[in-house]
């Protein structure tokens, strides 16, 4: 149910640089799991709204109050790139 | 010494509260013994006991906890089984663990886990997979397996772990531990690496019902930095119960039915608890929860998409892995998480974008989040009738290494019965029922929202009348 | 077909991204900032840390109800958020957590344009780009400062109700004002709390149904704003003119070569995968949080205010918007109009008094604030009722205007000083003048006389010269139809 195609276009969505190999595995696993899950389609759900939380909360606001920042070195700390004071990325506009 | 391993963490604590024993000591104890794991259930252990101040005065008396990788600890390695966070030590700490800390759990180590919680054997960790302190050639389950495998086999007194879709009962069962996934909400997500947002749950893992009752107690409340988490309602007690006198317990035929695949030695371990439940005084009738067995298939579905999302953060910006940054800044992400991402996480990154993408959105993830709501339903109307639904926990026993590692659809399965009770939110715990060849099986209890008190009383009740003894995997 | 012909009419909407001016961002407790050094005002949320989580600051919702109900939009009893997922270095989530399909605001209208929707959402990081240009084109290098990171935005989105690209730039002030009498945002264009994207299609005037639009962004100003649409609009009209379509593209203008450039898309194919942000709970629009909202709101708003002008005070329509829209106008036409009336007025009109802003904007510059200048309104409401009482002529006390600009002060006392009092009888001399005027065009008078009254100009004008323009042109006129009748 999901070919070639369908599993490059979703890796690039998703950012993955998949091999030649796991495209292949990809799409045959994929299809065997959604082959399974597509069960739920045949179920009559007409009317029933979807749940997204199962808490029935709502309004959890926070006051408009500051709290402190990270110092600057503990997060620069963990970047793969520091540049700047700032955290150093290949420009989208390079050609 | 093998004298201070065999207490269960709340005798430990009253010990050190009589002042027989040092917390220091106990901590250095298990500091020792999770030092030389063997099981690979360990990715990070403390150094030394912390400053023991005032830790004898504290309700966890300086019991020592060990906590799965994925919670973030300031300033110790934090990295959810995952390449993509090797080496990562967070600027913060999870609400969970604070708590812990506070109330005189200091942690003892970082447990290992499938990455990002993904998975049931513990397999997918980019640190190698846990043993199975039972049979070492065996799983302990996942994805909280190196918290589940520590604890049976003695390195921490007690550990606490996540559960979305199984990830804490599925391996205390296969581990012979007791293991609780509090209602949704109850305990904080800060500070949690997440999976899957509306399904993860921190819970405690323990040798007995008792001690889990103590260590949820410090774990639930409140967080004003976690907007679905919810007040718990009172305090949760201490269990007692010595019988189930007047209780009704459901067993759902559509999950314990053929579909579940369920071993017979399984089966047979969970229809001799329920005759010991009868004895105790309960009345077990069979229930129905007609949704419950597509619950797998929407899980599948709703899991993945969050987790889509949640993991996109990792491109090689801000922490973490980066590969090809030389290259173009597209080359760059999808290299970047080419490399750190384990098999596992890919394919699940893949159906979640896939569950969500552009035409594809009402088919698969709307759809899914209406059966979910038809699961909550069935709930409802079960506990109308019954006070708790009664399965086992995970069909099979701990399976081999590698056993199921080229079949994903197999490996799902194995939380056939754990996931109705995550999507519906409610709070279901995992106690060992006894062995089958050897091997620890479950018995699982799901009660309505916030009724963990019932809950472990009720599980305090059958433990005792089935006296399993875990003393055969501390050796 | 002839394409020469067709006449085009343009069918713009905008979509505005305001900052909000709360204290701390959206979604975490950083404190805002515009010019800090990089990278000091974050914390695991805004910087997208593993398991950090995202809260709702409950003054961005307040400040979204109080613009939802100035536009006369319906406040969403229950609103959700969304993740819109897009990977770019701006965003550390990579997703941008929006709302969707069920925003605060639905509907409403701000003038004659009706609103669409307005909705909350988080701000993106600052991308810096290294190298000379400090543009994104040519840079191999860029760096992430995340102090932006997460401020509170409102998105509000107009419908397709705008015609011109004046219309445009106008309805954009209209809007800036009325946010800035909100006190919600700075909506300083130059700095970055008001952005403003543009959709744009033409179609053939008379018909109804809509052209391929594109999306124009960048325009940072107002004047870019009516350059960029303007220059838009020229563009399709050519592509149509030469028989060739319109793409749906998103376009970037150059305010400096005035040139629309096509933007590569952040994400392939625009798959935003929308679904509802698991990490927070929905936002009820309580009858408190109406109430509290409406209470904050200002006594009249700039839409409104125009429409008062108008009809209350008798100005001009095209004066009422603009003193409504640009508030520092309006306010200072008030203070002076109120300044006419304590002094009597010498029943000075609204409209007349409203005459004397444009000069004076004339003289301090067109986008200046009258109230920094030198001319109070008490004084230029004197000016404009010495005119009224013929005290001093139109010209002189425009001359009397230029000065009050330069070294401030009060009229009478300049008219005074510099000998610019009106002349208006005959016995101040002005009677001998119109003497000599005639004497010295005998011809225009002998066609007055014969009844030929276009020939009264010269007369009139040697008048005004010989005065340096301090006679009134009703009196000079009245003399010298006396003496010619
Ligand atoms: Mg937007
Ligand atoms: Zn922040």
């Amino acid at each position: 149910m999901l070919d070639r195609d369908q599993v490059l276009h979703v890796a690039r969505l998703a950012r993955l640089e998949l091999t030649d190999d796991e495209v292949d595995r990809m799409a045959t696993e994929l299809s065997k799991v959604l082959d399974h899950i597509e069960a739920i389609r045949e179920l009559d759900l007409d009317g029933v709204s979807p749940t997204s939380h199962v808490i029935d909360i709502v309004n959890v606001l926070r006051a408009d109050q500051p709290t402190p920042s990270l110092p600057r070195e503990t997060i620069l700390a963990a970047a793969p790139e520091p540049l700047n004071d700032g955290f150093g990325v290949p420009s989208p506009g390079a050609a | 010494m093998s004298e201070l391993i065999d207490l269960t963490a709340a005798q430990a604590a009253e010990r050190i509260r009589a002042g027989e024993i040092a917390a220091a000591e106990l901590f250095d104890a298990y500091r020792e013994r999770a030092a030389r794991d063997e099981l690979n259930a360990f990715t990070w252990v403390a150094d030394a006991a912390p400053e023991a101040n005032g830790q004898s005065g504290t309700p966890l008396g300086g019991v020592p906890v060990a906590v799965k990788d994925l919670f973030c600890t300031e300033g110790v390695p934090s990295q959810s089984g995952s390449k993509i966070l090797k080496g990562y030590r967070p600027p913060y700490t999870a609400t969970v663990v604070a708590k812990l800390a506070e109330a005189g759990a200091p942690l003892l180590g970082k447990t290992n886990q499938d990455e990002f919680a993904m998975g049931s054997s513990n397999e997918n960790s980019a640190f190698g997979p846990v043993l199975n302190p039972w049979d070492r050639r065996r799983v302990p389950g996942g994805s909280s397996g190196g918290s589940a495998a520590a604890v049976a086999a003695g390195l921490a007194p007690w550990a606490i772990g996540t559960d979305t879709g199984g990830s804490i009962r599925q391996p205390a069962a296969l581990c012979g531990i007791v293991g609780l996934k509090p209602t949704y909400g109850a305990c904080s997500r800060y500070g949690m690496i997440a999976f899957a947002s509306s399904l993860d749950q921190a819970g405690p893992f323990t040798r007995d019902v008792h001690d889990a009752a103590l260590l949820v107690r410090h774990m639930v409340g409140r967080d004003p930095r976690d907007s679905t988490s919810l007040e718990y309602p009172g305090e949760i007690e201490l269990p007692r119960a010595e019988d189930l006198k007047g209780l009704r317990l459901g067993v759902p035929e559509d999950l314990t039915g053929s579909e579940g695949g369920i071993e017979p030695g399984v089966r047979e371990s969970f229809e001799a608890t329920i005759k010991l439940a009868e004895g105790l005084g309960a009345s077990i009738e069979p229930c129905r929860l007609p949704h419950a067995p597509q619950a797998l298939s929407a899980y599948y579905l709703i899991a993945p998409a969050e987790a889509s999302a949640n993991l996109a953060r990792f491109d090689g910006v801000r922490y973490g892995l980066r590969v090809a940054g030389d290259s173009d800044l597209v080359t760059m992400y999808s290299r970047t998480r080419q490399a750190g991402f384990g098999a596992e996480v890919k394919r699940r990154i893949m159906l979640g974008t896939y569950a969500l993408s552009s035409g594809y959105y009402d088919a698969y993830y709307g759809t899914a989040q209406k059966v979910r709501t038809k699961i909550a339903e069935d709930f409802r109307a079960a506990f109308e009738q019954f006070d708790f639904i009664v399965t086992p926990t995970s069909p099979c026993t701990a399976f081999e290494l590698g056993a199921k590692m080229d079949n994903p659809l197999a490996m799902y399965l194995n939380d056939f019965l754990a996931v109705p009770m995550s999507l519906a939110g409610i709070p279901a715990i995992s106690i060992p029922s006894g062995l089958s060849q050897g091997l620890p099986v479950g018995f699982q209890l799901a009660g309505p929202a916030f009724s963990e008190s019932r809950l472990l009383d009720a599980a305090h009740a059958l433990e005792g009348a089935i006296g399993f003894d875990g003393r055969q995997a501390r050796r | 077909m002839s394409t020469g012909t067709v006449q085009y009419e343009p069918v713009i909407g905008l979509e505005i991204h305001v900052q909000l001016s709360t204290r701390t961002k959206m979604f975490c407790g950083c404190e805002l900032s515009f010019s800090d050094p990089p990278n000091i005002h974050t914390c695991p949320t805004c910087l997208g840390l593993p398991g950090a989580l995202p809260v709702v600051n409950e003054q961005a919702i307040h400040f979204g109800i109080m613009i939802g109900l100035a536009l006369g939009c319906d406040i969403a009893e229950r609103s959700l958020f969304h993740r819109k997922n897009y990977f770019y270095p701006d965003s550390p989530k990579a997703y941008q957590i929006s709302q969707y399909d069920v925003p605060l605001c639905l509907g409403g209208h701000l003038g004659d344009v009706r609103i669409h929707r307005v909705h909350l959402e988080e701000d993106a990081a600052k991308l810096n780009h290294l190298g000379a240009s400090g543009r994104i084109h040519g840079s191999d290098r860029s760096w992430v400062d995340f102090n932006r990171c997460g401020t509170p935005l409102v998105e509000i989105v107009s419908e397709p109700d705008i015609r011109s690209a004046e219309q445009a730039r106008e309805w954009l002030i209209l809007l800036r004002t009325t946010l800035r009498q909100l006190g919600v945002s700075d909506v300083d264009m130059s700095q970055g709390s008001l952005r403003c994207d543009a959709n744009v299609s033409i179609r053939p005037a008379g018909t109804t149904e809509l052209g391929t639009k594109t999306e124009l962004k960048n325009m940072n100003s107002f004047a870019f704003v009516a350059k960029g649409i303007e220059a838009e609009i020229e563009r399709q009209k050519r592509l149509l003119a030469a028989g060739e379509a319109v793409v749906q593209e998103t376009l970037h203008f150059d305010p400096i070569t005035g040139s629309l450039t096509p933007l590569r898309s952040k994400e392939e194919a625009h798959d935003y995968r929308y679904f509802p942000e698991p990490d927070l709970v929905p936002v009820l629009a309580t009858e408190g949080m109406l109430a509290a909202a409406r209470a904050d709101l200002p006594a009249e708003l700039p839409a409104e205010r125009a429409a008062r002008f108008e009809r209350e005070l008798g100005l001009h329509a095209d004066t009422a918007r603009l003193f409504a829209f640009r508030a520092e106008l309006g306010d200072y036409f008030e203070r002076a109009l109120a300044a006419a009336g304590a002094n009597g007025g010498a029943g000075l009109e609204p409209a007349e008094l409203s005459n004397w802003i444009a000069p004076l904007t004339e003289r301090i510059g067109s986008d200046a604030d009258p109230a920094r200048s030198k001319v109070t309104p008490e004084g230029l409401a004197a000016l404009a009722t010495m005119v009224k009482a013929r005290e001093v002529s139109r010209d002189a006390a425009r001359e009397v205007l230029t000065l009050m600009v330069s070294e401030g002060g009060d009229p009478r006392a300049i008219v005074e000083r510099e000998g610019l009092g009106a002349i208006s009888a005959e016995d101040d001399g002005l009677g001998e003048i119109v003497d000599r005027a005639i004497a010295a065009d005998p011809d225009a008078a002998e066609k007055v006389r014969a009844g030929n009254m276009k020939a009264i100009g010269p007369l009139v004008g040697y008048v005004m010269r010989e005065t340096k323009g301090r006679a009134d042109g009703g009196e000079i006129t009245r003399l010298i139809r006396e003496r010619l009748g």
